[in-house]
């Protein structure tokens, strides 16, 4: 189809401009008014054209304004990245009519009809949303069934971790060591004791009653502190020139990595305890925090591989000509540079976890959906479904993507650094 | 073992110690535990064995793809699973691989809107958790749809609802024949691409290899409605009155919302990591070489089909058929949804009957190794046989 006759030039584009902008116009007033005021002009039309007619619109009116170089930095810039072809006219107008169709519509459900005052669900009268329900609820899908007195330890414990992790950026290099070794051996034993209690005067708080967001960073954080040393011994003995070593780790390796997550979470609810000795009981969270570890540390020990092959040979050969050994070799020369280069995959790996761990919800620990999902059948919150979910949706996705951010600013980083 | 082998592996005595010490942890490892698993078995008055598969399950599945009740095996139990299992990931596998191949060129799109939409879309479903997000569809969307008498209606031959999404059903005659036609065409256009390849390579004859293949892939099929007595017939869900105020859809095939929010939840969480493959596959393939092959005069589709695709295929299929395997492996989500696949039906119930933790799960975790294993090995297959070629 030739529509040369319909394209303006620059001297005839000021008739083409008030054409097409014209019919851009009706177009557009059609929709809004279909959309707001329930009104459709064009339905003296058959229905099918009454229907497309926005879409007609537009596309005749958009081009009637393309042209190659106007002058107009406006009109350039709409058709340089809106309206290049008919195509890409389409697509655009499409965009833009479902934008103006859904937008109000959510925007309305989550803001302008919701309810945020009260304190029951008889307070919530508008249409949109009632987050009355998250407001009530908040405290519950932060910290679970912990009793609300004892909440500072785990915000002093999360507290700890973050000043420890912050520190690491803020000492100098000589303590670094000190404060990862602290991390890795100390912290936990400090955190586990504070949240637990039992010890120094502190109320035993049974692992039952944790939950809600806070069991989430729990099973993560220390999923990733033991994780990481397992993998890391995984990585070097797959690459290790020894038979027994290398196999068994490719064997453990690739046996995790095959399952899914959720049927090694039911093998810690229901086989493992057939495993211990008669009589032990181990803790249901700490078989899931094992389980999820070594499911972890398989992903772990790939990303560390990856570091691992990207060095090159010459810092092999270099140790070793030193004289250095195995070991020495290895965490003095070989590790450091590794570890380095695969940050931003262990940000990932940590990323994947943090997004697996709702699945604990399956062996009946309940944090941020499990707890979402027990107040959306309590009797006086009954329909609450979607406000749950989104929230938690919200939540985590504010978590995810400033993690996913880092690391890909890291990768971008360290990419160029090389 | 001669004697100079043995002196060989007494020199590398170095190298024996740490590997017989693994051995022995493993070993002595894997035998504590048996140990234990036997002794607590013996004290509940239960013994080891696969047996118990052929007992009868006694126990019924919603949904399933072949005949099956309480009266057929713990075997067909898990049959049924399985088949659900694949089932879904298959509908997933082929919608996440639509709406990611889609989306991934839309990143790329020089439409600003359509890159911005596709970035949202992107950023906004990988960082969701694929358990919330199979919830939200689940308890919070699908639960929103009218009830059967007020069904959202699709040209009056299908209906979505709240109780699922009901579509005509495909009624055959022959349908073997229409398989064999499938065949048939399906090998004709093997040969008529291997034909203009010859032609291409040996006389520099261009065929429309694409058009006759076209046709040979409809034309065929259609012959064997005309001659090969293929029948195809349709029945369409009606809606029926049960009581006073309970309606309910007959006939066609119901698609149960679990499949329905599991499928949608399933793809559109792996769709982004796809989309995100394919923008990288395609933004590997540097400038020069479209270039190049425009300067040798290939016209736009031969330029995609002969230079772009082959180049971006081979950096896009080995993560995405990672991605295929995670989504294989997530669709044990099932289980939170009540959807019965392997995990729910398997690891669940008939675990929760039998009481045979050791057995159901090994046989479970055994099944999905198997298929992330074959999978994987198949790819390493394939991605040996598309590798470049040096020379």
């Amino acid at each position: 189809m030739n529509l040369n006759i319909l394209k303006p030039n620059k001297e005839n584009i000021s008739i083409y401009l008030v054409m097409g902008v014209g019919l851009l116009s009706v177009g557009f007033i059609d929709i809004l008014s279909n959309t707001f005021f329930n009104f459709n002009i064009t339905r003296i039309f058959p229905e099918i054209i009454s229907y497309l007619s926005p879409l007609l619109l537009g596309v005749f009116g958009l081009h009637f304004i393309r042209i190659e170089y106007s002058g107009n930095k406006t009109l350039d810039i709409i058709n340089k990245n809106l309206n290049s072809s008919n195509f890409n006219a389409i697509l655009s107008l499409i965009v833009v009519f479902i934008l103006i169709k859904y937008l109000p519509l959510l925007l309305k459900w989550a803001f302008f009809d919701a309810n945020f005052l009260g304190n029951t669900k008889e307070d919530c009268t508008g249409d949109g949303a009632c987050w009355v329900f998250v407001k009530v609820w908040f405290n519950r899908f932060m910290y679970g069934m912990y009793p609300n007195a004892e909440q500072w330890r785990i915000n002093f414990s999360f507290l700890l971790l973050l000043t420890s992790i912050g520190s690491i950026f803020v000492f100098p290099n000589k303590f670094k060591k000190y404060i990862i070794l602290f991390l890795l051996f100390i912290f936990p034993l400090i955190a586990l004791n504070l949240i637990s209690g039992g010890l120094f005067g502190l109320k035993l708080i049974k692992t039952g009653s944790w939950g809600g967001l806070s069991l989430t960073f729990i099973v993560s954080a220390f999923a990733l502190i033991f994780c990481f040393p397992i993998g890391v011994f995984l990585a070097l003995g797959r690459r290790s020139d020894l038979p027994a070593i290398k196999y068994s780790s490719i064997g453990f390796i690739e046996l995790w990595r095959g399952v899914p997550l959720i049927t090694v979470l039911f093998m810690s609810a229901v086989m493992f305890p057939m495993f211990l000795p008669d009589g032990t009981y181990m803790d249901k969270l700490m078989r899931v925090i094992i389980a999820i570890t070594l499911f972890e540390a398989a992903y772990m020990a790939e990303v560390v591989r990856g570091g691992l092959q990207a060095l090159p040979r010459g810092q092999y050969d270099a140790a070793k000509s030193l004289g250095m050994g195995y070991w020495r070799m290895h965490f003095l020369i070989i590790l450091p540079q590794a570890l380095k280069l695969v940050i931003p995959g262990i940000a990932n790996t940590f990323l994947a976890l943090v997004k697996d761990t709702p699945l604990i919800f399956v062996v009946g620990l309940l944090e941020l959906a499990g707890m979402i999902g027990l107040a959306k059948t309590n009797p006086e919150w009954l329909g609450m479904a979607t406000e749950g979910y989104v929230f938690a949706a919200f939540v985590f996705w504010v978590i995810c993507f400033a993690m996913s951010r880092y690391s890909q600013n890291l990768e971008r980083k360290l990419s160029t650094e090389r | 073992m001669n004697l100079k082998n043995l002196s060989i592996n007494l020199k590398n005595k170095k190298k024996l110690i740490p590997q017989v010490l693994t051995l022995l942890f493993i070993v002595l490892g894997i035998s504590y535990f048996a140990f234990n698993a036997q002794t607590n078995m013996g004290n509940r008055g239960i013994s080891f064995g696969y047996g118990f598969l052929g007992q009868e399950a006694s126990f019924d599945i919603g949904f399933s793809l072949i005949d099956y009740d309480g009266s057929h095996t713990y075997a067909r139990a898990f049959l049924v699973g399985l088949l659900n299992t694949l089932l879904v990931s298959s509908i997933g596998i082929l919608i996440a691989t639509l709406i990611g191949v889609t989306v991934g060129i839309g990143r790329l799109s020089s439409n600003y809107l359509v890159a911005k939409f596709s970035e949202v879309y992107v950023e906004v479903f990988r960082n969701i958790p694929l358990l919330l997000q199979l919830f939200f569809w689940y308890f919070a969307a699908l639960r929103a749809l009218p009830l059967p008498e007020q069904a959202i209606n699709f040209y009056d031959i299908s209906y979505l609802t709240v109780k699922g999404w009901y579509v005509p059903k495909f009624l055959w005659t022959n349908f073997s024949v229409f398989i064999y036609s499938i065949l048939a065409s399906i090998i004709a256009i093997i040969f008529v691409s291997k034909y203009a390849k010859k032609q291409r390579e040996e006389f520099g004859k261009q065929l429309p290899s694409f058009y006759i293949a076209t046709g040979l892939f409809f034309l065929i099929p259609s012959l064997s409605f005309l001659i090969g007595g293929v029948k195809l017939n349709f029945e369409i869900p009606v809606l029926k009155q049960m009581s006073t105020t309970i309606f309910n859809f007959h006939g066609g095939v119901s698609i149960i919302p679990e499949l329905l929010s599991l499928a949608m939840a399933l793809s559109m969480y792996t769709a982004t990591f796809i989309a995100e493959n394919v923008r990288a596959g395609i933004l590997g393939i540097g400038k020069g070489q479209k270039e190049a092959a425009a300067s040798i005069g290939l016209t736009k589709t031969q330029i995609l089909k002969l230079v772009v695709l082959p180049q971006a295929l081979r950096i896009i299929i080995p993560p995405t058929t990672n991605q295929y395997l995670n989504l294989t492996k997530n669709s044990s989500l099932a289980a939170a949804i009540a959807y019965p696949d392997l995990v729910l039906v398997f690891a669940g119930t008939a675990l929760m009957q039998t009481g045979r933790a050791i057995e159901i799960v090994s046989i479970t975790m055994g099944t999905y190794l198997l298929i992330s294993l074959s999978i994987s090995s198949f790819m390493n297959w394939y991605n040996k046989s598309v590798a470049i070629k040096e020379k």
